[in-house]
């Protein structure tokens, strides 16, 4: 039974981070290439981190030291994220859309 | 049955490695690259988490964790020095 549900969770979280790269490489502009792997490939790093904490607690003593991995996970892709598209606004990076002005890059 | 869904889910990491360094080559610009480079540990860290369950041993979660604080800490200089043209200013 619980053999069924860590499967279950690793296919998943394998599956999210695989559609996450394809979004990567797929998406036309950087802005839209932006959300794959941001989210995406982040919640199936969420799942397979609840895989493994399953596993290892049903094999005796609870295991949560992969909860560390997760938070710090969580709390630094929007950090990435936001100063990856941050940089991309002030090298003003080819967009399908018009791009808002940049407030900072102001002479 | 576990050890069927270990092997396919590295396959499918394993996919998403190579989407990723197929980015990395291609990309046309220096964001594109900083952000497969940053999808390249985040999917590391996936495959080394999937080796820690294959072979029963707790020691790949220092590593992963190591990877975790390192490749922010890549990510954000790049991105600090792609704004600013300095990294510590």
């Amino acid at each position: 039974m619980l053999d069924i549900i860590i499967s279950i969770f690793l296919i998943l979280g394998a599956g999210f981070a695989l559609v996450g790269s394809i979004g990567l490489l797929r998406l036309p502009d950087f802005y839209t290439r932006l959300h794959g792997p941001t989210k995406a490939t982040t919640l199936g790093l969420g799942a397979l981190l609840i895989a493994s904490m399953i596993y290892f607690s049903s094999r005796g003593e609870v295991s949560l030291h992969e909860l560390l991995v997760t938070l710090f996970l969580f709390m630094t892709a929007p950090v990435s994220a936001h100063l990856l598209a941050k940089a991309a606004l002030h090298l003003r990076i080819r967009s399908e859309v018009d791009l808002p002005k940049d407030e900072q890059s102001k002479p | 049955m576990l050890a069927n869904a270990i092997l396919i889910a590295m396959a499918l990491i394993i996919l998403a490695l190579v989407l990723n360094i197929w980015r990395v080559v291609i990309g046309p610009d220096i964001t594109d690259r900083i952000l497969a480079l940053d999808t390249l540990y985040i999917n590391a860290i996936a495959l080394l988490v999937l080796l820690g369950i294959h072979m029963t041993s707790a020691a790949y979660f220092e590593a992963a964790l190591l990877i975790a604080m390192i490749g922010f800490i890549g990510t954000t200089a790049l991105c600090k020095y792609l704004l600013r043209g300095d990294i510590i200013e």
